[in-house]
């Protein structure tokens, strides 16, 4: 049995009747690192919510261990943990007690499950009697972690769980999240970060609320369908111009001190710079890349 | 009942840790009940009268004198025409005219009569109702030294006469203040039980708490009840500080039995926190909840028959009171404390609460989704 099972699920807010989410269907195996990957605004949460029946679906059915997110929503609150993209535990309460609260209203307590927070606890452990809402951002989301796994859940949903977290505690809160794969537990996880893609088992391209792609990240990588090239020149500004207004190619992006570009009917990248050359740039540098996740989403996005 | 004892838990060191709820809760009863029994008094004193004394005679002398001997009235005026003493009034500095007539004591005394002026500011509708007839009791009864100096009372008199006297029962002394400190305590226990209990849920709503409650497997009743019973609990507390200080300020103690007013009290703080709890379900925001709650307390209080009698009030307004809860409060608690009703008189008070109250946190509880 799958961990999540989601069939054209739909969500229309409001009088304007903005779809947050359109027709997705995908599935969790059991025991996977799911990361659903989009921009801002793509529906991300809304997904979120309906599988942690918050939000009551317009349209289609999802499971949740094979329970359905609207008849059987007592199971499912019983079994998964959610994290919320907003910090929402009790600011005024100590790092203890809110563990303590969750452990308790799940009917269980801090040392029964105590192996599965041991990692991340033990970096809390020291601000334990420390009101939530003083801790740092990192912390606050390492606490909210721990609360949303004392209870043992079978499926954990985190969203956007590295927003606005430094560079090195999101590679920790990484880590963390590949020991709990091995203790069984699935993880659906979503990120505006596609650098984090590549983390997780395989990934959801979702966008204006719709998924436009789901594979293992390295598949989807495989799949780009042209040579990428990697693109420096004196002036990024004419660089970029003059790549956009080259009939042969299909893309060109700006992508970090580089310009990402690939170009159709060209064997090696001796044309490209020939035109670049003419068009009065100079110290032109240009190697094939292996495209990224965001190259991949770039393109889909352009499509 | 294992969940609830946690959600109280949880519930209790919130409020023991926000410190200016805490502070509020002891000081509001204390601070609002010494000052404003003090304060809201009907009994108007200082009115500012100007005469204007046409006569100079000994007789007006002595009006005069009755009148700024009373301890009403303090004369900020003397003057020579009642353009002068109009004058007074239009600069505020006089809320009643006296005009004393040329003429005056020679016509009371040779014709046996005489009539005067008064003029009243009546800007201010309660100030000048009772200053105007203040002034005329007072010079009735010098009227009446006169009459009794004039003409000797023989021993029967040629006229029959009714003469009434009344004695005040539960409040003898007409004191403003026994009848108004219970009023002022239910305002307060009211307030502060609506409040609370209000601006909690939404609170947790704003800081998005209720998120990861929601997905929890609390059950409804169990978060509405962790919400009702800490704040059951602050409302017998605030009652109880009340009661305190209205014994030892005012030395009102309740003429009938506490229990039947604790029980009532009891009752009537779940029909009021079942009351914020409704608002706050409707509401997203802790300044939404806020205006609302002001729009109805207001309603409720001046409705309430805490400053006007309801019974005076038109029709309408009248089966408005019949629906606010805080109206039926008031009048139990003056009648348990000034009447010492027994539980017998306040049977159809209480029921009608009960009503309120089952009412009120089942529309609450109905109403709070745990799903959108």
């Amino acid at each position: 049995m799958k961990a999540v099972v989601v069939t054209n699920l739909s969500k229309v807010y409001g009088k304007e009747k903005t779809r947050a989410v359109h027709d997705v269907s995908f599935s969790v195996e059991k025991g996977e690192l799911f990361g659903l990957i989009g921009p801002d605004g793509a529906g991300k949460t809304s997904i979120f919510r309906m599988l942690t029946t918050l939000l009551l679906p317009d349209n289609g059915t999802a499971t949740v261990d094979g329970f359905d997110v609207v008849k059987d929503y007592r199971q499912i609150r019983n079994t998964v943990g959610y994290m919320p993209g907003k910090f929402s535990l009790y600011q005024d309460l100590t790092v203890e007690e809110n563990l303590n609260f969750f452990a308790s209203v799940f009917g269980t307590s801090i040392q029964e499950n105590y192996h599965l927070i041991k990692d991340i606890y033990i970096q809390l452990e020291k601000f334990k009697d420390r009101r939530a809402g003083k801790l740092s951002g990192g912390m606050k989301q390492k606490l909210a972690l721990c609360c949303a796994l004392i209870h043992k859940p079978t499926v954990l949903f985190l969203d956007e769980p590295t927003t606005g977290v430094d560079p090195v505690s999101r590679k920790e809160f990484w880590e963390m999240l590949k020991r709990l794969k091995t203790e069984g537990i699935t993880i659906v996880v979503s990120t505006p970060y596609m650098d984090e893609a590549s983390m997780c088992d395989r990934i959801a391209l979702i966008q204006m609320g719709k998924i436009m792609s789901i594979d293992t990240p390295e598949n989807i990588v495989a799949a780009y369908p042209v040579p990428l090239y990697a693109v420096k020149a004196d002036n990024m500004f004419l660089l970029l111009k003059n790549l956009g207004a080259y009939e042969k190619t299909i893309y060109s992006y700006a992508y970090g001190e580089y310009a990402h570009a690939s170009f159709r009917n060209v064997s090696d990248e001796a044309e490209p710079v020939k035109f670049l050359n003419e068009s009065g740039l100079r110290e032109i540098e240009i190697y094939q890349t292996t495209p990224t996740i965001e190259d991949c989403f770039i393109k889909l996005l352009k499509n | 009942m294992r969940t609830i004892r946690f959600l109280l838990q949880k519930e209790f060191r919130q409020i023991f840790r926000n410190k200016i709820i805490l502070a509020m809760i002891i000081v509001m009863p204390s601070v609002q009940l010494m000052i404003l029994p003090l304060a809201a008094d009907y009994e108007i004193k200082n009115i500012n009268i100007a005469i204007v004394d046409h006569d100079r005679s000994s007789y007006s002398q002595n009006l005069i004198s009755t009148i700024t001997a009373s301890g009403y009235f303090k004369l900020t005026g003397f003057e020579n025409s009642f353009k002068e003493a109009l004058h007074l009034i239009e600069q505020d500095q006089a809320d009643l005219i006296l005009e004393i007539p040329q003429g005056f004591e020679r016509n009371l005394i040779r014709e046996g009569e005489q009539k005067m002026f008064i003029a009243v500011n009546a800007i201010n509708g309660v100030k000048a109702n009772l200053g105007g007839s203040y002034l005329t009791s007072i010079i009735k009864n010098y009227n009446n030294g006169i009459r009794l100096e004039l003409s000797p009372a023989t021993r029967f008199s040629r006229n029959p006469s009714i003469e009434i006297l009344s004695s005040n029962w539960f409040n003898n002394l007409l004191s403003y203040r026994v009848f108004m400190v219970p009023g002022i305590l239910a305002f307060l226990v009211t307030m502060i039980g609506g409040f609370l209990s209000c601006l909690n849920i939404v609170k947790e709503k704003e800081v998005g708490t209720i998120e990861q409650i929601n997905v929890t497997p609390i059950k409804k009743h169990h978060f509405i009840l962790g919400k009702l019973i800490p704040f059951w609990i602050l409302g017998n507390v605030v009652f109880t500080i009340g009661l305190l200080i209205s014994w030892l300020i005012y030395g009102i103690v309740p003429v009938g039995n506490l229990a039947v007013l604790y029980g009532f009290i009891g009752v009537y703080l779940l029909s009021v926190l079942g009351f914020g709890l409704l608002v706050s379900t409707f509401c997203e925001t802790q300044q939404q909840a806020m205006f609302i709650m002001f729009f109805f307390m207001m309603v409720f209080i001046l409705l309430g028959g805490l400053f006007t009698s309801i019974d005076s009030m038109p029709e309408w307004a009248q089966i408005i009171s019949k629906l606010n809860p805080v109206s039926y409060l008031i009048s139990v608690m003056r009648m348990v404390i000034l009447k010492g009703s027994s539980l017998n008189d306040i049977v159809p008070h209480l029921i009608i609460t009960f009503v309120f109250a089952v009412v009120l946190n089942t529309w609450a509880a109905l109403n709070y989704k745990k799903t959108t």
